[in-house]
């Protein structure tokens, strides 16, 4: 350490000052991917901030506005934008004529309507920024959400924990154990991973609906703590990477499998787990096609999905509303990932450091 | 077990006898710890894949209409012989779905694996920030996206188009501007776009690779001189060579079944000209449109036995590039 540190002494301050240009660099290529990265995101929300009446409106602005009316003498006028001695100005239509009109100023009411010359049809209307924050409690209502919520909440977590749970364990036996006819098994699992979910649906569906499951969420929970496939293969990689040396050790000083796999694997697997679990929340959240079937005809039950879908059957005109309904439902998501990334954070950082 | 049973009749010697009985108990207890471990996969994999896919091929068998089962008509290898040789949008389908995944694979792969390297390199300020907003458009339901890029895809108002006309002056916007969801030489690039959302898994995954890295290696390269490049491709990418590889598995898998976009947008009609009448979409309009069960069971095991083919494949080519840090007893 010492040795290294003089023998880079004399280039310490070129070194300096390259990493700056490089840091600004690179932290420039991510700002930029970025931007490009989320425009459809703020397009999103943007669209979800809209009046309702700005689609079909030609002329309209891309951002949240609406056509700019003033109140004259108890009465509104509409705002156009009149050019007058080069000079664009905002002013209010007070009696439209064909050849000449008479408008107000809105920001000097008092001096009275004036006449200008010119065809008022020919002129834009003017834009204020007017974000229509109604529409997010709007589509709150309108799609029943603190059901949807409170389904898709309590889906998402009895499903994640019961996916972490058995696929960590599942994975490591596949990992650090040797059994006969092992790799056929892990081939056999692998296949489930690559197994298009409609081979096993009709039959599936036939069981849980002679025993009665079919409308409610055992078809979906119930599966999940059978270790899934994906996860399993996930963790057993990461399990494969932790050096065979730790459990050894661990094996010597009289520690039974169950015991290793709690205090040596799984602490050093964090990063691992909180992945599978993060990704098992998210499919959990993102999960359509099964509650679509399997609760049918029970709207009381059903996730996010599933009512977003209905809703933007029934809006499709309601742009405006589809985009608010969509970033409500993302809401918990990243609430949930930001929370999460910490755990994850640490899970690297203790990794990293008892290396 | 064998070694077992001729210990006796060993004259060997006493020594050699116990050494092998006790190397045996202890493989029998390995192997009971070992299925311990595995029995919620087993149990599982019983009860919702082995039973449900001998079921489901059962069912290939029959001309078979859930609305009325008691019509259900055993029809042998009829549905099969249609699958593979009569019905030529079964082919088709699988084209457009090789073609579809030939673009975006290769792509999505490499942009997450592009956005984790920028963001494990220690030169991006504020490296938090960027991992969450790259995230976060993975945490949007999948319908929502679907939707949100059909806006800003849309050929006149879409903001994509606005701005590439603003930037370039090129016309980009109305009919004959860029019509990414309605060309069929663009349309596979737009459904690349949706999916560009979905990388956030994937670069998670490489990201949480780069940082098993070890920095002892790196260090010691920078000592010996190597450049930025070099490290990349000798150490970093070996490194992670498991997680590309569990990516591109994945990835290839994902392809076959893309189904959602193309359902959602225009209900499977295959719009512009077929192109995305992939096959997963085929089977689906098969299954639970015209509710041809039977021949929906083929195709179903038919994209069963293509997946597990190239899995296959892909795991032959395995060892010439995925290293593992302790390799398989």
């Amino acid at each position: 350490m010492i040795a290294q540190n003089t023998a880079s002494q004399p280039r310490v301050a070129p070194r300096s000052h390259r990493n700056v240009v490089t840091k600004a660099a690179i932290t420039g290529l991510a700002v930029f991917v970025l931007v490009l990265f989320l425009i459809p995101m703020v397009y999103g929300i943007v669209t979800s901030l809209k009046t309702d009446s700005q689609f079909s409106k030609i002329g309209a602005p891309w951002w949240p506005a609406s056509e700019r009316k003033v109140t004259y003498e108890g009465k509104e006028f509409d705002v156009y934008l009149v050019p007058i001695d080069g000079e664009v100005r905002e002013l209010a239509l007070y009696r439209p004529g064909r050849q000449s009109s008479w408008f107000v100023d809105p920001e000097n009411m008092e001096a009275g309507p004036f006449e200008w010359e010119g065809q008022w049809r020919q002129l834009e209307r003017a834009w204020e920024f007017d974000p229509q924050w109604s529409n997010f409690p709007k589509a709150w209502n309108a799609i029943n959400f603190p059901v949807l919520l409170r389904n898709t909440v309590m889906y998402a977590t009895i499903t994640t924990f019961g996916a972490v749970l058995s696929a960590s364990l599942v994975a490591y036996g596949f990992a650090r154990f040797r059994i006969p006819g092992k790799n056929i098994l892990f081939i056999l699992m692998l296949s489930t991973v690559i197994l298009p979910g409609a081979v096993t649906l009709i039959p599936t569906y036939f069981v849980f609906l002679q025993i009665g499951w079919v409308g409610t969420w055992l078809p979906l929970i119930v599966p999940a703590f059978f270790a899934w496939g994906t996860n399993v293969f996930l963790l057993r990689q990461f399990f494969l990477s932790i050096p065979r040396d730790l459990d050894e050790a661990a094996m010597i000083d009289g520690a039974n499998p169950l015991r290793i796999f709690f205090s040596v694997i799984l602490p050093m697997a964090v990063p691992a787990l909180t992945a599978v679990a993060l990704f098992h929340f998210f499919f959990a959240w993102n999960d359509f096609f099964g509650p679509l079937i399997y609760l049918a005809g029970r709207p009381d039950l059903n996730p996010i999905t599933v009512g977003l879908t209905a809703f933007n059957t029934l809006y499709s005109q309601r742009t405006n509303l589809i985009q608010a309904a969509s970033l409500i439902s993302a809401v918990l998501p990243v609430i949930v990932f930001f929370m999460a990334q910490r755990v994850f954070m640490q899970g690297v950082v203790i990794t990293g450091v008892e290396k | 077990m064998a070694l077992a049973s001729d210990v006796n009749s060993a004259a060997a010697g006493q020594t050699v006898a116990s050494r092998r009985r006790k190397l045996s108990r202890m493989e029998k207890s390995e192997i009971r710890w070992g299925l311990l471990f595995l029995s919620p996969w087993m149990i599982g994999f019983i009860a919702f894949y082995l039973l449900p896919m001998i079921a489901s091929f059962g069912f290939s068998l029959f001309n078979f209409n859930p609305a009325v089962p008691e019509q259900a008509r055993f029809i042998g290898l009829n549905n099969w012989q249609r699958a593979l040789f009569q019905d030529s949008e079964v082919w088709l389908s699988l084209v457009r779905t090789f073609h579809f995944a030939a673009i975006s694979l290769p792509i999505s792969l490499a942009f997450s694996l592009f956005l984790a390297i920028l963001l494990n390199s220690e030169h991006v300020l504020g490296k938090n920030v960027y991992r969450t907003l790259f995230y976060m458009p993975s945490m949007i339901p999948l319908v929502a996206t679907v939707l949100i890029w059909n806006g800003v895809l849309n050929e006149q108002t879409g903001w994509i188009n606005v701005i590439i006309e603003r930037l370039t002056g090129i016309q980009a916007t109305g009919t004959q501007g860029l019509r990414w969801l309605a060309d069929p030489n663009l349309v596979y690039y737009a459904y690349t776009m949706f999916g560009l959302w979905g990388v956030g898994n994937a670069m998670i995954i490489f990201l949480a690779g780069l940082q098993g890295v070890p920095t002892e290696l790196y260090e010691a390269s920078q000592i010996d001189g190597a450049g930025y490049f070099r490290r990349l491709f000798s150490i970093t990418i070996p490194l992670i060579s498991p997680v590309i590889f569990y990516q591109l598995v994945l990835g290839v898998i994902y392809s076959l079944q893309y189904f959602l976009a193309p359902f959602v947008l225009n209900q499977g009609t295959g719009f512009p000209e077929g192109m995305t009448r992939f096959f997963m979409v085929y089977f689906y309009k098969q299954s639970f449109t015209f509710f041809n069960m039977g021949y929906g069971a083929t195709l179903a095991w038919m994209m069963f036995v293509i997946a597990l083919v190239l899995t296959a494949v892909l795991f032959g080519t395995a060892r010439y590039w995925v290293y593992y840090a302790s390799e398989e007893r």
